[in-house]
């Protein structure tokens, strides 16, 4: 019943999404003409979603699902070759115990651990992302931000998470950030880009709508809530607003572009939820690693405890799962 | 015949952001019950323990005054619950405090329960009453509503060590406000006891801090932090009160100063108001 | 086939703690009831529930004396902060037995699980905490020092929210020192008889609350009867009816009773915030809600963006067991109130409006109406015009905002109406021209006890909740 057949999209409202960008009036125009966010409404809605009760076949699917978009993601000053090629491992096969469980999405990591990634999971089906452009902060030069990315493309790198220039969004100057983006893009060649809006810092969800309209409009293949090093990360309203975001960008374009949650989901209840948002805002097109993510390190384990309790009918302690 | 059992005697304690600290000046002083025994030795708070209940009580304001009404009514209501299923200590140490029989003593403590139920009762009433919207005379909506004052300073009555005590905390948390407040110095056991109702209430850490300790040594850093909204001075001599409300002017301090209180009576709604803001909100109407 | 099917994930039934038959509770006791034994039906299975003996009108006479002597006796010697703490307990037993009482209350009404556990039962509690409060205040609340009560109240309340209708009408009686005689539903009399229970282990003196079950022969027993008030929440037929029995007696009325509410959207409204909004507005609780926002007055220049969203949104509703907890829309009350949605809607039809439903399955057996969307709707359509009390939304336009509050007036009824724009200074200018006693901006449904409830116009008078709540149970 949550199937969008026989249901026509909304119209795009006539707007030329080429022209939009065309200046930086255009910009501010058209993103500042986008419908407001009643806060207290879209959370409402948010924890309405978050009431469905998903239980049995629908939460081993739901488990085993988002097992697969999982990017197991370590970005400490303190990470070495060891942690990561230990990480890969457990990419690879997140079970020991259990090879039908599938590998998750991808490895995130900085970029000059991209090549000790690249070696570790090559011949898997696991993808390689890395944080670029002056991950978190973005406060460097573009110059120094492209060649962040270009060092971790060309390390073997095959996804791209960049952060916004978050103090030139919250200044006013939407084409700088639009066109940071877009350079971003060419940099990344073949490689995904994921665009990361920081939304703990951008604070609104009128914010959060803009900013997301803003990198699908410069050509993100995703748009990621957060860094992980800012609180909050990944909120459900915020979830929902940037869902509704890639939902009207397809109803405009027919492009199908993804979302990536980051940042504070550590429960298989909390990821489930989303999975549930998902089906349900934007639908089933995007419950596929291909479009949607999470980008966490503790989740996976819980997602595999979760599963042990559902084969097994008991509940199992941590000394169960891999610590990586 | 056994030996009776020999008793388990607590250590009387402040409470300070939902913990049971010693001073952090490690002194004690001897606590007498009316008949004149010892009973206990409280812990005798010095100025660095008032700093730390402030600071702790500021850090809890901003979600204790940001939570509903309702909710707030709630926990104050969970407050009664509690102090209802542990009366007999109560009427007890009330009785130790005080004096009197023990039916004295019960009626007090009976009284101090239901007067969390009648300030519970207040939360989600008290803007209903006292908040308006105001008619006037152009395209305007404007309407006033009480808001917290913030961090409140309660010298609590010398006399009344739970009744009292329960008559000057309740109605200062009733609006959203936080407390730090000096226990009756020579009567302060059943607020210590009080303070452990609160730690296993729902009343979240920091709103609620109880010091016992000399009222005249700990008043004054009271009266004088710039980070204490508001001061109630009803435990305070009427002789001494005057340096007080010197000091408190400093920050300008609401200062709460009541003649001699029945706490018997109904408490009418004056230690409500003495501790709200009115906010007045104006927002022209147009198509 | 969708990839993500939702398993089924029931309330178990066995927690309503159903029994076989129910009583009517008088003076303090259960005892059967000297009329017919009568079941009531769970309207998503059709099948009995339990067996109730109804109230006979020497029952009703049983019960007015009883609420006469408890109100000359004991409760009106009892203090207002012991009838305070007698609401208090009540409110606390009712959070204490919340789920039980939802799990009844969806399968004697048939509304969704979620909204009986989510909406009825903490909205029903939560009245009672609030009365709880005045109850030692009066005269704090405007209406004199010492205000005294009417005395014994009738109360008759609807089927649409069993328990929730029971709480809106006890908590303010007891609160001012009435003493009340409550007739529910015929349809749906279990809540209202295990609040009694409640009533009853919270120890409150006998007669206090008498509770009677029935048809409209009671209910028309107890308005003829000796109380000093009657409260009634239903149809705007009935409580026309009701106004002249009373005419002449003397004896006070409040009337909570039908709407035809306006929902507007504006341009520059949250459109996907709206969207929510017009869905809770019209689906919550099946569209049986006499506030219900069951006209959509929408802004020419975004219908169609507004009702395609809409209509996506509406393909996502879960229609079904009311007991699963991921349903959204749950069973009609009964066979008679679906003949008349259905009358309705066939209505629109032949006048010549549009009318969508989404793709949707509907169980085999029980009371059910698929969501109903009816687009080129005009003023004068019958299913603009008239209460169908179902999931059924007629969609209009308006271009500004005069025609937008003319067309919204433009109702015998005056219970509610709903303003989405995010520009403030219109919210207040439309709630300063709908002649409606509830205006929700940018939200829709929304109930506190701490608000007041009522209409204007056919919709009744009187306020229920907030501080004019009290006004109706107190003699000034």
């Amino acid at each position: 019943m949550t199937t969008l057949e026989g249901v026509d999209l909304p119209p795009a409202g006539g707007v030329d999404l080429q022209s939009v960008t065309r200046d930086e009036a255009a910009l501010r125009r058209f993103l500042h003409g986008l419908p407001g966010v009643d806060q207290v409404g879209a959370e409402g809605r948010a924890a309405g979603l978050a009431t469905r009760s998903i239980k049995t076949s629908a939460k081993a699917w739901a488990i085993d699902t988002a097992i697969s978009m999982v990017d197991l993601t370590t970005l400490e000053g303190a990470d070495t070759p060891g942690k990561v090629r230990s990480l890969s491992a457990k990419a690879i096969r997140p079970d020991p115990s259990d090879p039908t469980v599938a590998s998750v999405a991808a490895v995130c990591v900085y970029p000059d651990l991209v090549e000790t990634a690249v070696r570790a999971l090559r011949g898997s089906s696991v993808g390689v992302a890395s944080v670029a452009t002056a991950f978190p902060s973005g406060r460097a030069s573009l110059e120094t931000k492209l060649h962040d990315v270009r060092d971790a493309v060309a390390a073997g790198a095959t996804e791209i998470d960049m952060v916004i220039d978050r103090g030139a969004f919250l200044a006013g100057r939407y084409l700088q950030v639009f066109d940071e983006i877009v350079a971003t893009k060419a940099a990344c060649g073949n490689a995904h880009l994921k665009v990361i809006l920081e939304t703990g810092e951008l604070v609104t969800l009128d914010a959060a709508r803009r900013a997301s309209w803003l990198a699908l409009l410069a050509g993100g293949d995703f748009i990621k809530t957060s860094t992980g090093k800012v609180t909050p990360a990944a909120t459900p309203g915020v979830a929902l607003v940037m869902l509704e975001a890639v939902r009207d960008f397809r109803a405009a374009t027919g492009e199908l572009r993804g979302v990536k949650l980051a940042g504070g989901i550590r429960t298989s209840k909390d990821a489930i939820r989303y999975l549930v948002m998902v089906n349900e805002t934007v639908g089933d097109d995007w419950l596929t690693p291909d479009l949607f993510r999470f980008g966490a390190s503790s989740l996976l384990n819980d997602l595999l405890l979760q599963r042990h309790k559902l084969k097994t009918g008991a509940y199992d302690g941590p000394d169960y799962v891999t610590v990586d | 015949m056994s030996e009776p059992r020999l008793r388990v005697r607590r250590t009387a304690k402040l409470y300070v952001k939902g913990a049971f600290p010693r001073s952090e000046s490690g002194r004690s002083y001897p606590v007498h019950s009316a008949s004149g025994e010892l009973v206990a030795h409280a812990a005798q708070a010095s100025r660095k323990d008032v700093r730390d209940a402030v600071l702790a009580a500021r850090g809890a304001f901003g979600g204790w005054s940001a939570a509903t009404a309702y909710n707030r009514g709630q926990v104050l209501y969970r407050v009664a619950e509690l102090l209802d299923g542990r009366r007999d200590q109560f009427v007890a140490e009330v009785r130790e405090a005080e004096g009197g029989s023990g039916d004295d003593a019960a009626a007090l403590v009976d009284a101090a329960i239901d007067r969390w139920v009648h300030y519970a009762g207040w939360a989600d009433k008290y803007a209903q009453v006292v908040g308006a919207t105001n008619p006037v005379a152009g395209p305007y909506f404007t309407f006033s509503l009480p808001e917290p004052t913030g961090v409140v300073g309660v010298i609590a009555p010398q006399d009344s060590s739970l009744l009292g005590l329960v008559s000057v905390l309740a109605p200062v948390l009733t609006t959203g406000n936080t407390a730090v407040v000096l226990a009756a110095q020579d009567r302060p056991l059943p607020a210590v006891s009080l303070g452990e109702v609160l730690a296993t209430s729902d009343v979240p850490a920091g709103v609620v801090n109880i010091l016992t300790g000399f009222t005249a040594e700990l008043a004054p850093w009271l009266a004088s932090h710039r980070d204490v909204n508001a001061i109630d001075l009803t435990g305070v001599a009427a002789a001494d009160r005057a340096a007080l409300e010197v000091q408190a002017a400093d920050n300008v301090k609401r200062v709460h100063s009541p003649r001699a209180v029945d706490w018997a009576a109904e408490p009418g709604r004056s230690r409500l108001d003495a501790f709200v803001e009115t906010k007045t909100v104006w927002h022209p109407i147009g198509v | 086939m969708a990839k993500f099917e939702y398993a089924p994930a029931p309330e178990s039934r066995d927690i309503a703690r159903l029994r076989p038959s129910y009583q009517i509770f008088v003076d303090g006791r259960f005892r059967d009831g000297r009329g017919e034994a009568v079941k009531t039906i769970n309207p998503a299975d059709e099948q009995p529930l339990a067996e109730v003996a109804e109230a006979s009108p020497e029952d009703v006479a049983d019960a007015v004396a009883a609420a006469r002597r408890a109100l000359d006796g004991p409760w009106g010697r009892t203090s207002g902060a012991d009838r305070g703490k007698y609401l208090f307990r009540i409110a606390r037993a009712v959070q204490e037995r919340a789920r039980e009482l939802a799990v009844l209350e969806s399968l004697d009404n048939g509304k969704p699980i979620r909204e009986s556990r989510d909406v009825d039962v903490p909205t029903a509690a939560a009245h009672f905490f609030y009365y709880a409060g005045w109850a030692d205040k009066l005269g704090h609340a405007g209406f004199g020092p010492d205000p005294k009560p009417v005395g014994v109240a009738g109360q008759i309340i609807p089927w649409n929210f069993p328990l929730l209708m029971a709480a809106w009408k006890i908590a303010p009686a007891l609160a001012c020192g009435n003493t009340v005689v409550l007739k529910p539903a015929e349809t749906t009399p279990l809540t209202a008889l295990v609040l009694a229970e409640i009533i009853a282990e919270a120890d409150l003196p006998p007669g206090v609350v008498n509770v009677l079950t029935g048809g409209p022969a009671i209910g028309q027993a107890i308005v003829e009867s000796d109380v000093d008030k009657i409260a009634f929440t239903g149809s705007t037929e009935v409580g026309k009816i009701i106004r002249r029995t009373l005419a002449g007696t003397g004896r006070r009325v409040s009337l909570e009773l039908g709407g035809k509410a306006a929902n507007i959207v504006f341009d520059d409204a949250p459109i996907d915030q709206a969207v929510e909004g017009i869905v809770n507005g019209i689906f919550f609780n099946q569209g049986q809600v006499c506030c219900a926002g069951s006209r959509l007055l929408v802004q020419e220049s975004v219908v169609d963006e507004v009702v395609a969203s809409l209509q996506r949104r509406l393909a996502t509703l879960r229609l079904g067991d009311p007991l699963d907890k991921n349903t959204d829309v749950g069973a009609i009350n009964s066979a008679e109130q679906l003949a008349r949605i259905t009358e309705l809607t066939d209505s629109g039809v032949a006048e010549g409006a549009t009318r969508w439903s989404p793709p949707c399955e509907v169980p085999p057996r029980g009371y059910w109406f698929v969501p109903t969307v009816f687009t080129d709707v005009a003023q004068a359509h019958r299913i603009a015009r008239e209460e169908i009390f179902g999931p059924v939304l007629s969609v209009l336009t308006f271009r500004t905002p005069d025609e937008a509050v003319e067309k919204a007036n433009n109702t015998p009824y005056g219970l509610s109406a709903g303003v989405w724009t995010e520009k403030g200074s219109r919210i207040l200018s439309m709630a300063s021209k709908l002649r409606a006693g509830v205006v929700w901006a940018n939200t829709f449904n929304r109930f506190d006890p701490t608000a007041p409830f009522g209409g204007y116009k056919e919709s009744g008078f009187g306020r229920e909740g907030g501080r004019h709540g009290l006004e109706a149970y107190l003699d000034v």
